[in-house]
Formats: C-alpha cells, structure tokens, sequence
C-alpha cells in the first residue's frame, strides 16, 4: 500500500465518520419528531378536514369542501366566542395586576427566602385542577364571606351573587393560571441588575421614575411571556365557565366540548376549534418573530 | 436636590407606611393563593350531609379513615397513576433526545425544530384534544387507555425538552472531549460523562410530565372513551356532589408532592 493509498483510506474512514457525525442529531431528533408529526400535526390537518365535511353522525360525513361550515359555526357560538378572548383578557390582566407585585416582592425584597418564596407561590397548583376549581365555589358561594362581605359595602346588591356570573369565572381563571404569570415575570425580574436601579437614584430618579426607566423596560419580556402564557389556556377553558359560570354565558370551549363529545356536530365543532387555533396563531407569531425561534425553547 | 429635600419633608408615618405596603401585600397574596388550597384540605373534614360538600357542616375523620371507601375513585386514581408512568417515562425519553440533539448539535432545520416544539405549548388544550379525536375518528381508532397515553407523551414533550435543554446549557462538552481523549468511545462517554451530569435535569423532566399527566383534563376529556382517570372522575362527580373523599386524595397529593418538592430542592442545593 502507498502512502497515497493509506491517505486516501483514511480520509475516507473519516468522511464516514464525518457523515455519521452528521447523522446523529437527525436520529436523536427522529422518535419525539416522529411522535410530534403524528399526534400533533396530522391530528391538526384533519381538524381542518373535518371542519369542511358535510353530513350528519348517523348518514356519515363527506368532504364538500363546505366553508360555509364556519359561517354557521360562528352564527351558532360566535358570541361564545367573544366572551372567550373578554373572560380570558380580563383574567389576563387581572393576573398581571396580581402577579407583578409579588415577583418584585420576591425577587427584590426576598432576600435569603427567595427560593423559600417562589416555592410558597407555586404550591397552589400542585392541588388537582378541578378541585381548586371546586374550591372558588365554596369561596363565592351565595352566603360565603366573599359576597356577604361585598353586599355589607353595597358592592353587590342585596339579593346579588357572585356564583353563576362572568365574574366568577373571571376570578377563577384568573386564580388558576396565575403561576404561568408569576414565573416569566420573576424570571425577568431576577435578571435585572440591582446596580442598574442603583444608578438611576443616583441619578436623582425618583423611585416611580426609576421603575418606569429601567425596572418595567426590563421586565418587558417576562411580561409579554406571562400574558402569552395566561391567555392561551384562558382562551380555551371551559372548566372555569362550566363550573362557575352560568350555563346560558359559556365560553366556546364548552361548544367546542358539546359540539364534539355529546351533540356530535363534528364540523361546526372543528370549524370552531380550528378558529381558535387561527386567533392563537395571529396572536403568537408577532411574539415568535420578535423573539427568534432559538429561545421560544429556552 | 429639590426632589431630595422634599424627600426629607415627607412625614415618618408615610414613609413607614411605603415600606410596608409591598410586605403586606405580599401576605395578603399569599393568602389568598392557598385560600382554595385550606378549602380543599378543610373540606375533607368536613362532616357534610347529602350529597354536595359545599357547606360546613362540623369535624370528622370520617372520610380520610374511609378514604379507599368509594371504589370507582379508587379506579380511576389507579388509571391515572398507570397513564402518568407510562406516558411521562416515554416522553423523558423522547424528549431527552431531542433536547441533546439541539444543545449539542447544530443542524440544519434548528429553527423548524424549535418552532414545532414551542407550538404544542402554545395551542389551547382544548384544540389539541379535539383534533386528535378528529384524528382517531377518521382512522376508526377507539378512544380509551392507549389513546390518553399517546396524548399525554405528545404534550408533555415539549415541557421535557425545556426541562432538560436548561439543565444542558450549563454543561461543559470538555469533559465529554476529555473522555474521548482518554479512549472512552461515545457509548462509554454518553454512560459515563454524560448521562450523570443530565440525569437530575431528566428526572426534573419526568417528575413535572407525571404532574402535568396526572392533572390534565381537557385533552383527556376528549380522547378517554370509557376509561376514567382522577380528574374525568371529579368531572363526572361534579354534577351529581363530589365525594369528600376526592378531597381526602387531593390533600394527600399536595402533600405528597410539595414534600417530593422541596426534598428535591435540598438534593440539587447538595448538589450544587
């Protein structure tokens, strides 16, 4: 063998190598992508199938291509619609209002017991779902505190209640994804640089000044991410509205539910849950480009 | 120096008061985030008569000593716990992988890869579960165990990446070149560099899959069919009164897991 002939084996053992190398990340990928393409994209591309078919459960259903599917989807549970993206925006900001104090809190004034704080602020929701759910039901009853506490402050009128009303379902969404608020916030809060604040004093900030310069700036994308966060789930409960709320005022999650599982209107369900998807996406992908792919999973 | 003076002026009580203010407000939050926590807890002490538990009505150990009394509960806290293992376990593995391929590599299709782990997470519950029943309907698949099971490893991946992906990215890929250095091939370098330092990221992972398993509802509520987990049951019971016993589990599971929690909090300060 000459040397040519050795370098010329090697530098193919190495191309193989190389080649191989190469591989890897695309056989680690495989499986999770493979499970992802299946139960997430195609069970999406149906969706949109189905939304277009024409028939009923017992003659069968047929693809027509019946875009007036969505029409009639929206005449039926437009208004549900609606009331989704208030409830759901409402929550949203009420769970900002809520959250952001106790991240400064936590992440400025914590201390030694930050870690023992954002802890405390999580345990909620390791009780079950439903059961937290359950419990805002005790919490707004007609003669619990709550509403006896508001009627005395002439808040609510006296026969006025609390249970079976927006505002139920409102405080119950708002409760139970405050922890997808809080986190993001504390999380940008965290980063922040107590210099930075130190600085702006020093510059004769005044302390409200200082926060609107450099803290809420700062704060800015645990903000943005905690409001994504929040409204998303929100915008899809029908949990909250179908166990607090009144059965007349319900959420187009509850039609979708309906729609798919006991009427089985399986079009007019679709149209509207393939809806949804679409506000979501219009709502998400401003936030996708300013951010850049590399830390949506970050 | 204006702003300075008046600083100065401003009465002690107000300035008292301002210091207070984000302290108190922190135990009135506080407050109120375990107020439904206490109900839950207190509840399944509750001596209730009839069929809703939504009055107090006095003390008893009624229900935690008959806790294993109403035998569909026991079922479905069963079911529940099978699909939370199984799914979780899949969904660590798969995700685990996907989430060495992208802090460990660069490849083409990065962004893409991204992209189509950050939607899941970005989807309404509820248009997940109904499309994958569309999905199974078209196919002619019965909804039931299996189908649960496939629906909680596809959510619960993306959670594992991130889990996983922000336990890597403190990870010195030295150490695995100096393995290779030294002869160890890549399996022996996976086994033995690289496994050990991902290995409380991937439990981290598994431990928060199983949770979201164990309490997810809406996407389950659409592909169960017959089969009955923990939260299909108290969503079931709601209608009709749920029993107190339901309570009695769902104390005993904030209890369980806010001790795996902090027992976890004290291994990885050991650890760091």
């Amino acid at each position: 063998m000459t040397t040519d002939e050795a370098t010329s084996l090697v530098n193919v053992g190495a191309r193989q190598a190389a080649r191989r190398r190469k591989a890897v990340p695309y056989l680690l990928l495989l499986p999770g992508g493979l499970w992802l393409a299946i139960f997430y994209i195609a069970p999406m591309i149906q969706l949109v199938g189905i939304s277009l078919q024409e028939g009923t459960y017992q003659t069968g259903y047929s693809m027509t291509w019946r875009w007036e599917n969505y029409a009639d989807a929206f005449a039926l549970a437009g208004s549900h619609f609606l009331r989704s993206f208030l409830y759901a925006g409402a929550a949203t900001l009420l769970a900002l209002f809520i959250a952001y104090p106790l991240a400064y809190g936590i992440a400025f004034r914590g201390g030694k017991y930050k870690n023992l704080l954002l802890v405390l602020v999580l345990m909620p929701f390791l009780t079950p779902f439903l059961l937290r759910t359950l419990a805002w039901k005790v919490i707004l009853a007609d003669s619990g505190f709550v509403v006896e506490t508001l009627k005395t402050l002439h808040i609510i009128s006296p026969s006025g209640r609390i249970l079976a009303t927006g505002w139920a379902v409102v405080a119950g969404i708002t409760y139970n994804f405050l922890a997808f608020m809080t986190l993001p916030i504390y999380v940008s809060l965290e980063k922040i640089h107590p210099s930075l604040i130190e600085a702006a004093n020093d510059l004769y900030a005044k302390p409200v000044t200082a926060f609107r310069k450099v803290t809420l700036p700062l704060s800015m994308p645990g903000i943005v991410a905690g409001t994504l966060l929040t409204l998303i789930p929100a915008a899809g409960d029908f949990v909250n509205a179908s166990l607090l709320g009144n059965p007349q005022r319900l959420m187009v999650g509850n039609i979708i539910d309906n729609r798919f599982l006991r009427i089985v209107d399986y079009p007019t369900a679709a149209a509207l849950s393939f809806s949804l998807m679409l506000v979501i996406l219009a709502i998400i992908i401003p936030y996708v480009r300013a951010s850049g792919t590399e830390d949506l999973v970050a | 120096m204006a702003q300075a003076a008046t600083a100065s002026r401003k009465p002690p009580l107000w300035a008292w008061i301002k210091r207070r203010i984000l302290p108190v407000y922190m135990v009135v939050a506080l407050t109120y985030l375990f107020m439904p926590v206490a109900i839950v807890i207190l509840f399944s002490f509750n001596d209730h008569q009839g069929r809703y538990n939504f009055t107090w009505q006095g003390f008893t150990l009624d229900h935690w000593q008959n806790a294993f009394g109403v035998p569909r509960l026991f079922d479905s806290l069963v079911t529940s716990l099978q699909i939370a293992f199984i799914s979780s376990a899949i969904a660590t593995l798969l995700g685990t992988l996907i989430a060495l391929a992208l802090v460990r590599y660069r490849f083409r299709g990065r962004s893409a890869t991204n992209l189509g782990l950050f939607l899941p997470m970005a989807t309404p519950e509820v248009v997940m579960g109904s499309s994958l029943l569309a999905l199974f309907i078209v196919l002619g698949v019965a909804r039931g165990f299996a189908t649960v099971v496939i629906a909680h490893i596809m959510f619960n991946i993306s959670y594992v990446v991130v889990t996983v992906k922000a336990r890597l990215a403190g990870f010195d890929r030295h150490l695995e070149e100096a393995a290779m250095d030294l002869y160890a091939n890549e399996w022996t370098t996976f086994r033995k560099v690289t496994l050990p330092m991902i290995l409380p990221g991937v439990m981290a992972a598994f431990l928060l899959g199983f949770a979201l398993s164990f309490d997810d509802f809406i996407i389950t509520n659409f592909n169960s069919g017959n089969t009955i987990t923990f939260p299909l049951f108290i969503w079931g019971a709601a209608r009709v009164g749920v029993p107190a016993q339901v309570n009695v589990f769902g104390a005993a599971i904030f209890f369980i897991t806010v001790s795996i929690m902090l027992l976890n909090i004290r291994l990885q300060r050991r650890r760091a």
